[in-house]
């Protein structure tokens, strides 16, 4: 069984922390994102701003279409560079990710900041085997041997708790379960000891059981070595499970964010409250969910006012004709409402 | 009865702004966007249009033989484009030849279209012990270069049109019905076709309603794609004599008759290539358009 | 207009196709079995077997919601192609209704698929690209024989009864249409034969929580409006507490528990049903999961262990699990069985942490 953090430390690591600019890894400020495809173009991002302090779990949560792996995939700037158009400034540890060049940004990925991804057979190549591949990039970032690869492959495979590491370095890809293959993955994009840690839904194909498991492990690792996690998720569950903070995206926008407390214990954005009463569970048995009616809107054209105003329950007239800001309805609390002061009246 | 049962919140969703049309439509619509595919659809277009109004616009009989005016050049009066070692005149030759060179090119890819489309289709379904052993055989086919195997038939069966078509649509059978069996593979394990089973449908029913519209269309474009060969193949045996017989006016065999004067007429003897090289290139450029049109995530 | 629906069927009236009664289960299924053959891996290498179902039992009472649960690998769903015989089993026997199915003097293949429809997870895959959206649905019918007017009113009437207005979206095409518009179309294609039986393969799972909520309402009005009964598969607890009124748990091609949702929620018998719910991630920020429940990924059904199959990862085996496979028990009380050597303390054990849990949060 792993080691796990005591209920005190936990405690301790949890409390709050703010992102402030100084002591910020990540600053994210009006990013944009737009797709150009034939005879349209897709607003994936409007205007996202984010921070991420040193050490801290950030996890955007939102639905298919929300733009939150588009924002992932820009602070590596993993998008096809011919369609798309990237507007507003993303630093990472002080360097503007933005305006690096080619060379500039493989330096980047991976020894400043590194993905995972929800399928982890992408992330290797099926001909060699894994231990070999991670010390190829580990030689290649940091100018090793092989052997001194290998060496620091076998700790990685350690450092993830897979057991018999040894035996397992000289696998194939193919030959790892899920859960295995998983961990493998996290062992690559630690190799460079990366500052920033970037999750595009790891667990979102995993069972259960193994689900857990590396939300456990992420948990652990973070800690122990003190990284910044930005973790993308549709499921509340694993949000609560991993983060200190949480954002709420919707069509391309940030909604609500704040400390897992606040977002998760006292949403107050009527689409997080949507998410979390539509939740189906054992309590709701035999009574109809309250299902968030409609769909999202469509992004080659989406709406001038607030673009959850159609599904709203409790929109006014002027959520439809402006772009609420966003606000805060309590400490470490923001979202972006006209509605927040009428949010009691439920 | 209303459906005021149900979720009036999720009832009646509004859809978002996309237009509905068939996918065929679409598929044109984005064809015609394509100047390469455009132009060379024009060309071939025109090219059809004036070998099927040969009679109205052909300057004479391309029969019509003059010992007198042997080997014009190109521009002589009377003879636009020169004239062969008989006196015919080219132009009219050309132009009737595009009939019979457009049908034999074309001709061979349509049957084979048709049966391999069928051969694959049906091993493709079926899967198993069948696909096995037909798809066997036909790589007995497939082994032979198409050229050596053209060749082989036609020059079994003996000289003439019908052979020279019979042979080329056997060359062109194996191919189609590889790719119709590969596609038809892919689509049978698809989920909307278990559906379908699962709704008690026999097999036939299936293939009619499901499996062909889903699979004839990559077939198609593979298909188009061997037109070109097909063309430059069919003159082939034509100048090879296996084809056309002397003295019908065809590209390939034009190309045949006229090479002892290439020392004499250059110009004149390279046209009907020329018309050979126009309308294969034509027609590759017409299929990789349509299968860039036809290429969309749906 | 459900008879008006209805009359093109010869023997779609619910009441008239009832035929023993309330107390006869609609599906009753006996040792049902399917193993798969793998090609070894070269030459000299003999090929394996993957016990995906391997001597499933299972009952679906009429008018219920039986929840099928487990990892991948557990079988569910080639349970539920097996059911629809999409597979062939090996062995088994199947009874719709009182009627053994597919054998002389019972209810052929295709009469039993007009009474059970299935609707598959990947709404997608699941409809043809090239066949607008009323065609689909219309499909069924016609293969049965109903007219092609008739069975494109069919499907226009279908499309309102799932929520979408016929005019608009009966033309249109899978691409055009969002995911969860497409799995109220599976739905309506599932019902378009009247079925009585619908499976749902993980129909939900691929849909965003609050696309799964509307979908999850409907299927409730839809069974209440006709009648039907479910057998719904699923590897979300949540959702399968939810709308489940008899839930079976599934391991390595087994069943592992079976009982009344509540009663098994609440006090699990079986280790793995255990640690299936505790490894469901935590709502509340307060108390999240500290301990995963089980190491290691679920394995393959490919070389099972002797004795129970759930040993090698249990956490309360004994010399004894390892010696003889248990068989699926009722444990006292009614409605609720496991298969498990230890499953009353396996539930008491459960009792205690329940216990200590609010000890500490109080």
């Amino acid at each position: 069984m792993m080691p796990i953090a005591t209920p005190e430390t936990l405690a301790e690591d949890e409390a709050p922390v703010a992102a402030t600019g100084a002591e910020s890894l990540v600053e994210v400020r009006d990013l944009k994102v737009h797709f150009r495809t034939p005879g349209r173009q897709v607003q994936a991002v409007n205007g996202v701003d984010l921070s991420l302090a040193r050490g801290e779990v950030l996890t955007i949560l939102g639905e298919s279409g929300s733009g939150k792996s588009v924002t992932l995939r820009s602070l590596m700037r993993l998008l096809p560079e011919q369609r798309t158009l990237l507007s507003g400034r993303v630093r990472v540890a002080g360097e503007d990710i933005l305006a690096m060049s080619r060379g500039e940004l493989s330096r980047y990925r991976g020894s400043i900041a590194s993905m995972i991804f929800q399928e982890p057979m992408l992330a290797f190549d099926p001909v060699f085997r894994i231990g070999d591949q991670i010390a190829e990039t580990v030689r290649r970032h940091e100018g090793v041997s092989h052997a001194e690869g290998l060496a620091r492959a076998l700790e990685l495979f350690e450092l993830v708790r897979i057991p018999s590491a040894k035996r397992r370095l000289s696998n194939y890809p193919h030959e790892l379960s899920g859960g295995m293959s998983q961990r493998a993955m996290i062992a690559l994009a630690l190799s460079c000891r990366p500052r920033l840690l970037l999750a595009d839904e790891p667990t979102t194909a995993l069972d259960a059981t193994v689900q857990i498991q590396i939300l456990l492990l992420l948990r652990d690792l973070q800690r122990e070595l003190g990284m910044s996690v930005i973790f993308v998720t549709h499921d509340m569950g694993v949000a609560n499970e991993i983060s200190d903070r949480i954002a709420v995206m919707y069509a391309g926008r940030v909604v609500e964010t704040g400390t897992v407390d606040a977002v998760i214990g006292r949403p107050r954005h009527p689409y997080t409250l949507g998410l979390m009463q539509s939740r189906a569970s054992g309590e709701l048995r035999g009574r109809r969910l309250s299902a968030i009616p409609g769909s999202p809107p469509d992004m080659a054209s989406p709406p001038p006012g607030c673009a959850f105003a159609a599904r709203c329950p409790r929109a006014v007239e002027a959520c439809r004709e402006a772009v609420p800001e966003l606000r805060s309805p309590g400490e470490q609390h923001l979202a972006a409402c006209f509605r927040l002061d009428n949010a009691e009246d439920r | 009865m209303s459906s005021s049962t149900l979720d009036a919140s999720a009832a009646h969703e509004p859809l978002p702004a996309a237009p509905t049309k068939g996918y065929w439509h679409s598929v044109f619509g984005r064809l015609s966007r394509d100047p390469v595919a455009l132009v060379a659809g024009l060309i071939l277009l025109a090219i059809l249009l004036v070998g099927l109004l040969a009679p109205w616009v052909a300057p004479v009989d391309p029969y019509a033989t003059s010992m007198l005016s042997r080997l014009q050049p190109i521009g002589s009066p009377g003879f636009w484009l020169g004239s062969d070692e008989l006196g015919r005149d080219v132009l009219s030759r050309l132009i009737y030849g595009a009939r019979l060179s457009l049908l034999i090119g074309v001709m061979p890819v349509i049957n084979a279209f048709v049966i391999g489309s069928a051969i694959g289709i049906v091993a493709g379904f079926v899967g198993g012990r069948t696909n096995t052993l037909i798809m066997r055989v036909i790589d007995v086919f497939y082994a032979f270069p198409a050229v050596l195997l053209a060749i082989a038939l036609a020059g079994a069966l003996g000289a003439g049109l019908i052979n020279s078509l019979f042979s080329l649509t056997v060359v062109f059978i194996p191919p189609i019905a590889r790719v119709a069996e590969s596609v038809t593979t892919q689509v049978r394990n698809v989920d909307y076709i278990e559906a379908a089973r699962a709704s008690g449908a026999r097999s036939l029913t299936i293939i009619q309603r499901h499996v062909l519209g889903n699979v004839l269309g990559p077939i198609f474009v593979y298909a188009t794609s061997l037109i070109s060969v097909s063309m430059i193949l069919a003159s082939g045996l034509s100048f090879l004599g296996l084809g056309a017989r002397p003295p019908m006016p065809e590209w390939g065999l034009m190309l045949n008759t006229m090479r002892d004067a290439i020392y004499v007429n250059p110009w004149v003897t390279v046209l009907p290539g020329a018309m050979i090289f126009t309308v294969s290139i034509c027609f590759n450029m017409l299929s990789d358009g349509l299968r860039t049109a036809m290429d969309v995530k749906l | 207009m459900k008879t008006a629906i209805s009359n093109a069927l010869s023997t779609s009236d619910h009441a008239s196709r009832d035929r023993g009664g309330k107390a006869q289960p609609l599906l009753s299924v006996r040792g049902l079995r399917k193993h798969f053959l793998i090609k070894g891996g070269g030459p000299g290498k003999p090929a394996c077997k993957v016990h995906a179902v391997d001597g499933v039992d299972l009952e679906v009472r009429k008018g219920e919601t039986l929840g099928i649960v487990g990892e991948s690998g557990c079988g569910k769903s080639t349970t539920a192609r097996l059911l629809m015989r999409l597979l062939t089993p090996d062995a088994g026997e199947m009874i719709f209704d009182g009627d053994p199915v597919d054998v002389m003097g019972g209810l052929s293949l295709r009469d039993m698929r007009r009474q059970m429809q299935m609707v598959f997870q990947n709404s997608y895959a699941s409809l043809n690209p090239r066949m607008s959206v009323e065609d689909s649905i219309a499909f069924g019918p016609q293969v049965h024989g109903l007219g092609k007017r008739e069975s494109r009113q069919r499907a226009r009437k279908l499309l309102d009864q799932v929520g979408l207005l016929p005019d608009q979206f009966a033309s249109r095409y899978p691409h055009e249409l969002s995911g969860g518009q497409r799995q109220r179309i599976n739905i309506a294609r599932a019902l378009a034969l009247e079925p009585r039986l619908l499976i749902l393969d993980e129909a939900v799972s691929a849909l965003d929580k609050s696309v799964e909520a509307q979908v999850l309402n409907l299927l409730e009005d839809l069974k209440r409006e006709y009648g039907l009964t479910y057998l719904f598969i699923s590897h979300d607890l949540n959702v399968v507490r939810f709308i489940s009124d008899r839930v079976m748990v599934m391991y390595l091609g087994r069943v592992a528990e079976l009982g009344d949702s509540e009663a098994l929620y609440r006090a699990p018998a079986h280790p793995y049903t255990r640690a299936l719910m505790s490894a469901m991630p935590s709502m509340d920020p307060l108390r999240r999961t500290q301990v995963a429940p089980l190491d290691g990924d679920p394995p393959n059904p490919i070389d099972l262990p002797p004795g129970c199959r759930f040993c090698p990862r249990c956490p309360m085996a004994v010399a004894a699990c390892h010696d003889q496979e248990p068989e699926l028990e009722a444990l006292p009380g009614g409605g609720h069985s496991s298969a498990c050597l230890r499953a009353t303390e396996v539930q008491a054990q459960g009792r205690q942490q329940e216990a200590l849990d609010q000890e500490v949060s109080t």
